[in-house]
């Protein structure tokens, strides 16, 4: 691959003595959805932690479009466009909606924050309705919706979904997956970490599969949905 | 009797609008690190001895007060960078012994740099005492409410309608999604401690004219704030406000109507008596403003 947008070489992060990932390598092109699938414990927020910044890596490199990001503060690398949703919503309970949402677009600039508001409403008509209530008192899918469109709205050149579907009822699932394949149609770059593999693998691009900190498959969504280890390990069959 | 009554109760509130102010103080550093700020006394120390002796050294008051202030918020700001920064990584009660730390080395520096009298300052419009149902209000009073006043509006404004406002209550409330959304969360805590030395400064001014100030005069207002935060609730913006009025009010009572030897006793008997009774404070309960 030529063109990637994201491109991970040989990462490593600890939590103290603990290796939570071990010379990951992977990359993501411009539009494409990658999935990251993988028990508990693999690393996957790990990994997902390290690109964003938040966790130091301690070995390797993350290039963004072939600059190299490894060391960056983690607002810079949001001000380049790499936004991450993370795992369990975490929104800013006490925060309004709306607030919630402008604070998403927090490295962008009051105008496009504007703008991003209506089509944040636009996409989940539900947040408008309650754009004046505090985030914590929403219904956990709604809060889910409340975390991808506050992400959105800091205008992601690369997203990056932290199990956007953990905790979430059947349908509300679907209605996440919905919203994330509209995003894709829509052009965004997404590398998406699910245990949900069934469905992350289904409207993947490419997967990777991750296992106590260390990449182990790759291939096309289709490819591993197929693929006798994956499918004994991670989708239930 | 009633004169009586209203003359305790306006220096109660005087002196509860400056706990007050204090507390909010401790609030906002507990809120945005869970660090309990023991150096918050040492910032009103530093508003009221910086005031007294650039105002000796010829200055008049509406530019020494703000120089003064200024001069907190620049030690408050070095206290955070150099101090608590560095140390991110260690137990909040780490955190919170470098604090004491850093108020007992502000005292030192404050009697090296100073002195270690007693100062008192001018008051700002005139000490003829102002009538009121019999009783009497100093002037410098209606400083020191209209000042804390004019200090938590321009606070509740800040959190409340600034977006910058409301990325230090996201950072309080979770620092790893304020960091995702771009949010510098180091800057936030500066700001924390830059805002918290304002607060304290602004009633070491205000203050000082009717108490006198000197090198330790922060500690006991740093306990009173302390108590009153904790009375109002930690963590509680409202809380401490509340706290702080009313910790004044029945200070002043008890000074007035039982004995003055046991004015800061009675503060904190009030703490042990809340603190047995509604142990999370008067708004700590769920639901209370985070700031």
């Amino acid at each position: 691959m030529t063109a990637a947008l994201l491109e991970v070489a040989g990462l490593g992060a600890q939590y103290g003595r603990v290796v939570a990932l071990h010379d990951a390598t992977l990359a993501v092109a411009a539009g494409e959805l990658v999935a990251l699938v993988g028990g508990n414990g693999a690393g996957k927020t790990t990994l997902l932690r390290t690109i964003s910044g938040v966790r130091p890596a301690s070995a390797g490199s993350i290039r963004f479009e072939g600059r190299d990001i490894t060391r960056l503060a983690p607002a810079r690398r949001v001000g380049l466009g790499i936004v991450q949703v993370p795992e369990g919503r975490q929104v800013f309970a006490p925060l309004s909606v709306e607030d919630n949402l402008r604070l998403g677009a927090y490295a962008r600039g009051r105008e496009r924050s504007a703008e991003g508001l209506a089509r944040a409403y636009r996409m989940f008509p539900a947040l408008r309705q309650k754009r004046d209530l505090p985030a914590g008192s929403l219904s956990g899918g709604q809060q889910q919706m409340l975390a991808i469109a506050r992400g959105l709205m800091a205008e992601p050149r690369l997203l990056l979904l932290d199990e956007p579907s953990m905790g979430l009822a059947p349908l509300l699932i679907a209605e996440i997956f919905a919203a994330i394949a509209d995003l894709k149609r829509a052009g965004a770059t997404i590398l998406l970490v699910e245990q949900n593999a069934t469905q992350a693998l289904k409207i993947a691009d490419r997967a990777y599969v991750l296992e106590t900190g260390r990449v182990v498959l790759e291939g096309s969504g289709a490819t591993l949905a197929q693929n006798e280890r994956v499918k004994a390990a991670y989708l239930g069959m | 009797m009633l004169e009586t009554f209203l003359q305790f109760l306006f220096s109660g509130i005087t002196a509860g609008a400056i706990y007050a102010l204090v507390a909010l103080g401790f609030t906002l550093i507990y809120n945005a690190s869970h660090v309990i700020n023991f150096a918050q006394g040492e910032f009103v120390m530093i508003g009221g001895m910086a005031t007294v002796f650039l105002a000796d050294a010829g200055w008049p008051i509406w530019a020494a007060a703000p120089l003064a202030v200024l001069l907190a918020v620049a030690v408050g700001v070095a206290l955070e960078r150099l101090a608590i920064a560095p140390a991110r990584e260690a137990s909040t009660v780490s955190l919170i012994v470098i604090t004491i730390g850093a108020s007992i080395l502000l005292r030192g520096l404050a009697q090296l740099v100073w002195d270690r009298n007693f100062h008192t300052l001018a008051p700002f419009s005139g000490e003829e005492p102002i009538r009121v149902l019999g009783a009497s209000i100093l002037p410098q009073s209606l400083w020191v409410l209209g000042g804390s006043l004019l200090a938590v509006l321009a606070l509740g404004w800040f959190f409340g309608r600034t977006l910058l406002g409301k990325a230090v209550i996201a950072t309080a409330h979770n620092r790893l999604a304020a960091e995702l959304m771009g949010i510098e969360t180091r800057h936030v805590m500066t700001l924390c401690f830059a805002l918290s030395a304002l607060l304290g400064a602004l009633g070491g001014v205000l203050i000082t004219p009717i108490t006198l100030t000197s090198y330790d005069a922060g500690v006991m207002l740093g306990l009173k704030g302390f108590s009153a935060a904790i009375l109002g609730g930690m963590g509680s913006a409202t809380g401490a406000v509340v706290g702080g009025l009313l910790l004044g009010v029945v200070e002043a009572m008890g000074a007035g109507f039982l004995s003055s030897a046991y004015k800061d006793a009675i503060a904190f008997v009030l703490i042990l008596v809340v603190l047995v009774a509604v142990p999370r404070g008067l708004m700590g309960a769920r639901g209370a403003e985070r700031v």
